[in-house]
This record gives C-alpha cells, structure tokens and sequence, in this order.
C-alpha cells in the first residue's frame, strides 16, 4: 500500500470564546490516497472550512495528529509551515485572490519567487501553465481584464506552478454561474486524471458530485465518507 | 528574489502614486532641508577659518604698558617700557616660534602723482613669518636690513592698486614722507581680518628704518608692541606665563607691583568666533533634522495604511508560501525604497537650492561628500526604524483572517 498524502488521527481544533472553549472540530480521523478525488461537504458551522484550515497548514491543530505526505505537521512553526505550503500545497480560493497589480504571468509565478526560482524558469513555468489552462494569450494581462472563470483558471495554475502533491480548492466554483463552474471542474476532473491528490471544500451537492468520494461534517464530526455512485468519466 | 521583490516594491509605490509622493515630499523636505542648512552653516565655519588662517595662528601681542607721569595716566602702549632686546629673550623661551617686535602708524605713501594713507608697520622679517605672510611679487628683507636701517618695503595688494594702478611696483621708489623707499615685494592677498579691516592697506618696512625715518622715535630700540607665536595652541598659555615673569624680571618688578606691560591673545577671539559658527552649525543641523524625523513618521503612517489595505495581499501571500520574514522585507524595502527616493530628490534640490544661495546673495556654502552621505545614511536609517513596525505587523498578521479579511 503506498503511503497516503494525508493522514489524520483524532484531529481537533477548540477555540476560546467569551463563553469558554469552543469545539469547531472534534477529533476527526481521515486517511487520503495519492490520486483521490475528494469532496468535503457540510453545512456553515460544521467544521469543514476548520478542517480545510488544518489540512492547508494554515492553522495547527489543539489536538492530534495530522501527518501531510508522511510528515506530522501539528507541532511545526509558522515558518515551516509556510515552507511546506509552498512546497506541497496548492490553494484555488472560492475569491480567486488573484493579486490585482501583478500580470497573470507574475501572479501565477509567485509561489515560485518565494520557493527562490531564479527568474527564467519562473516566468518559463508560468506560461507552460497558463498555456495547460487555456489563457497563454493573456499572460501580460492584469486580472481585472478578465473574466471570472478566466481568473479561476489563472488561480489554478498558480496552484499547480510547484507541482504539488495536493490542491486544497475551497468552494471554488462559489462565485461562478453554472455554465463556468462546470468548465472549471473539467479542469479539475483533467489534473486528477494526471494523478494529482484533488481535496474540494463545497456545500453544492451537484458540484461534490464530481469527485470521486464524499466526506460529509456536521458539528465538527465526519457524520459519512463514501464513494461517489456515478463518479463522471 | 531581492530583484523580484524590488520589482514589487516598485510596483506597490506607482499603485498609489500621489499618496508615494506626498509621503515622498516629507523625506525630500527633510533632507534638502538637512543638506541646505548643513551647507550654510559649514560654509560659515570655513569662512571664519579662512579669516583665521590669514591672521597665523598660535599669537599673541605683547604692548608695552601704561605709566603715570605727575599724576597724568597714558593709555595701554603710551611708553616706552619694551624693547628690542625684550624680544630677543622671548625668542630664547621655550615652546617660541616666531618673536617680532613692531612699532606702526599711519602715514602718507606718494609716488609720482598718486598719494595714500595707509598703515606702515616697522618690524622683522619673523613677522612675515608668524603670520604666514607670502610675498608673491619680488622679495622680503632681511636681518641685515633691519640692523642697517635699508629704506626698502613690501607692499600689501591695495597699496599696489591704490598708488601703482597697473605698474610693476618692484624696483619703483615711493616716498612715505619725506623718505624715498625701494619697493621690493608685494604681499600675498589676506582679505579683511574679524573685525573688517582690510589686511592688504599696509607697508611693511624694517623696524629700525622706521623708527628712524618714519616715526622719529626718540629711544631707538624701545618698541610698543611685540607679536609672539607659540609652537602650538596647546603651548599658548605656557608661554604666555613664561613671557609674563620674564619680563617682570627683566623690566624689576617688584611683588606686588603691576604689570608695566598687556598681553592680548589674538587666537582666543578667533577661536571664540570660530567656536560660535560651529555651534550655529550644529544648531542648524539640528533643526533641519527635525524635519527628517517628521518626513520619517510620515513613511510610518503610509505604511500602517498600506499594510491594513493589503491585508488580504499579505493573506494570500502567506497562503502560497511567504514566511514571515518574506513579508517583513516585502514591506521594510517598501519604506526604504521610498525613504530613498526621497532622500535622492532631496539631495538634489537641496543641493540646486544651496548653489542658489551661493549665486544670488554670494554667501559661502560648502558642500561635502560626507553631508551627502550622511544623508544616505539616514534616509535608510528612517526607512528602516519607522517601517520596521509596520511591516512586524504585516508579518505577524494570521494567514486565516488575512484571507477572511474584505
């Protein structure tokens, strides 16, 4: 059995209101294989963006353990922390968070200036991707001269420059109509078939139901965790 | 990455360019202030140290002393209580470079048809000396001069001018009263001394031809006054005393007598001058750096603002892989590159508007390499101190509420 590129044991994460401790997540074990297509769904409150918080190594965990490619992550420092995402980690926002004042070249490159990729590679990088997700002719563009979906797009290959083991993408098709969202989880469906670990944070079941297992949260519990009946080709 | 980050940077500047250049203007105000104000008062210190230079350094007069006769007092230097041999042994003292004892008055110069008055000062060649006089035209006289009472005289550059007009005054005779003079040198140009007095209005003759030919003093070889110069400033007071109990010895004072000599140290008021621009120097600077701490707490403003503005930025940064001191030089450099710009600009125009001054009111400016660089300094002093704060805030801002943040 090959080695998982998540593994969660018991993990659980309280936090301090004025009412005392607040469990958002309480102990949750979870184990993802190299290649898995997962959605993560649950209604606000459940825990998931919590959960998605820890597993993007954005926020440490008050209890457990969370192991990311064999690597127990639940004690590291905010530096190595940022470190690893850079490294492993691919991030596609519900917002885009395309920066405004860079091209979308420069965007997508930006991970690769804090990995230190010397400038050629980087730039080289950034337009093979933009080239994969269809917007090469736009390379030089700021963000705002183009469209939503189009800026999804430029988010993921800005996730992909690092060629990640996993990409974390919260409710990415939140801000997109029907017909845009659909194209963007082709494109999802396309990197998982390159065998790219998709975990995929959304409360739209028809959207969940493009991958190919369904992790359901409701107060901070997996309340069910199946394969999807009619993952689509 | 710095070239990358550097890049940003510029980029973040030119996103808002009127809020960079009016935080601009308070680095550009500041340091043009600093580099005018700098070359103003260090201009005034090297006016005053020319000044100085001229007179020699390390002097000081001594001026026979005031006595009484029937009751009646004369003033400082109305007898004839010193002498040539006074100076002779002052010369012997230790810590003595120069001793020229002088006897001066004014009188008339005429040569052909021009005439002046001017001051003419009886002395020794040591006088030249100890005040570090060059003769640029012809030459000076000598000892052998002095002890055979020569009618020879240099001239100071306005005497020449004055009486002489475009003529080589070298080797032409003048007649200071009744007495034909040889000119045989032209001084060096001095300019005005502290206390405005052309220094260049003189002729200088030797001290026994004087007194005999020109001031008609009736016991030869007694003087009014004699210039001393110490090895050094640190010698002066040393001297002084060593001057002060040899002539008491010399002239039999008893205890308890006074003085029949003065003693005037001219350096004391030139140092005191000297002293006085350094302090307004300094005080200029001072004020002026004013204005640099204020264009500084401006930069520290902005990028307070800045950083709450870019909140998000910061969050998605963090997102994709900044650590925080990634972030923390992001916006450190943002404040040095400004503070930079600022300082440039301001050096230019503060430079543009002290040549300026120069220009229109002839005042004495320098300006100094170190004044520039001191400037340098300060503006990546500045920029780093007040954008350390906030760009420690950017870093430490949390990845999560970054991105949350609207």
């Amino acid at each position: 059995m090959t080695e998982s590129v998540i593994r969660v044991v018991g993990l659980g994460k309280s936090y301090a209101t004025a009412a005392g401790l607040f469990p958002a997540l309480k102990g949750v074990d979870l184990d993802i294989q190299p290649g898995e297509y997962i959605a993560i769904m649950g209604p606000s409150g459940s825990g998931k963006s919590t959960f998605m918080n820890l597993l993007g190594c954005l926020d440490t965990p008050t209890m457990g353990d969370y192991f990311l490619a064999g690597n127990n992550v639940a004690h590291m420092d905010k530096d190595a922390l940022a470190i690893l995402r850079n490294r492993t980690l691919g991030f596609v926002f519900q917002g885009f968070n395309l920066l405004p004042r860079m091209s979308l070249q420069d965007n997508v490159a930006l991970p690769l200036v804090y990995a230190g990729v010397d400038k050629e590679t980087r730039q080289a990088r950034a337009r093979e991707l933009l080239g994969k997700v269809g917007l090469g002719q736009y390379a030089e563009s700021l963000p705002s001269r183009i469209s939503g979906g189009q800026q999804q797009r430029v988010a993921i290959a800005r996730a992909l420059v690092n060629s990640p083991r996993l990409i974390l993408a919260d409710e990415p098709t939140g801000n997109l109509d029907s017909h845009t969202s659909e194209e963007i989880m082709r494109l999802f469906g396309e990197l998982n078939a390159e065998g790219i670990t998709i975990v995929l944070v959304t409360h739209e079941p028809d959207i969940a139901a493009h991958a190919k297992r369904q992790v359901k949260f409701l107060d901070g519990q997996i309340i069910s965790d199946h394969l999807t009946e009619h993952a689509p080709a | 990455m710095l070239k990358a980050m550097l890049g940003e940077a510029w980029l973040a500047m030119g996103a808002n360019r009127l809020r960079t250049a009016l935080t601009m203007l308070g680095m550009v105000i500041g340091v043009g202030a600093v580099v005018i104000m700098m070359a103003i008062g260090q201009g005034a210190q090297y006016a005053v140290q020319q000044t100085i230079s001229t007179m020699g350094s390390n002097l000081f007069i001594v001026l026979s002393g005031s006595f009484t006769t029937a009751g009646v007092r004369s003033g400082s230097a109305g007898g004839p209580t010193l002498n040539v041999a006074d100076g002779e042994a002052m010369a012997e003292l230790d810590g003595v470079a120069n001793v020229a004892p002088t006897h001066q008055g004014s009188r008339q110069l005429v040569y052909g048809a021009q005439n002046w008055s001017t001051q003419v000062v009886g002395t020794t060649p040591a006088y030249l000396e100890a005040r570090a006089w060059n003769i640029v035209n012809g030459a000076g006289f000598g000892d052998s001069d002095v002890r055979s009472s020569t009618r020879v005289a240099i001239i100071g550059k306005t005497v020449a001018e004055n009486l002489f007009g475009a003529e080589d005054p070298v080797g032409k005779t003048m007649r200071i009263q009744q007495n034909p003079f040889l000119v045989i040198g032209v001084l060096g140009s001095k300019g005005q001394n502290l206390d405005g007095r052309d220094q260049d209005d003189t002729v200088i003759i030797p001290l026994t031809t004087a007194q005999r030919k020109v001031f008609g003093t009736p016991f030869l070889g007694s003087v009014r006054m004699i210039m001393v110069q110490a090895d050094s400033a640190e010698g002066m007071p040393k001297v002084m005393d060593n001057v002060t109990s040899l002539l008491r010895q010399r002239h039999r004072l008893r205890e308890g007598t006074p003085d029949d000599f003065f003693m005037r140290n001219l350096s004391a008021a030139a140092e005191s001058e000297a002293e006085t621009t350094r302090t307004m120097s300094i005080l200029l600077g001072a004020i002026a750096s004013i204005s640099l701490l204020v264009g500084g707490i401006g930069i520290m403003n902005i990028m307070l603002v800045s950083v709450t503005e870019r909140t998000r930025e910061i969050g998605i940064r963090m997102a994709i892989g900044a650590r925080q001191k990634d972030i923390l030089s992001q916006f450190l450099l943002e404040a040095v590159m400004i503070s930079f710009a600022g300082c440039l600009l301001g050096l230019l125009i503060g430079l543009a508007v002290a040549l300026g001054i120069n220009l229109f009111t002839g005042m004495v400016i320098v300006i100094s390499g170190s004044a520039a660089l001191i400037a340098f300094a300060v503006a990546a002093g500045v920029g780093i101190f007040f954008g350390w704060y906030p760009a420690q805030k950017a870093a430490q801002l949390d990845p999560i509420e970054a991105l949350r943040y609207q």
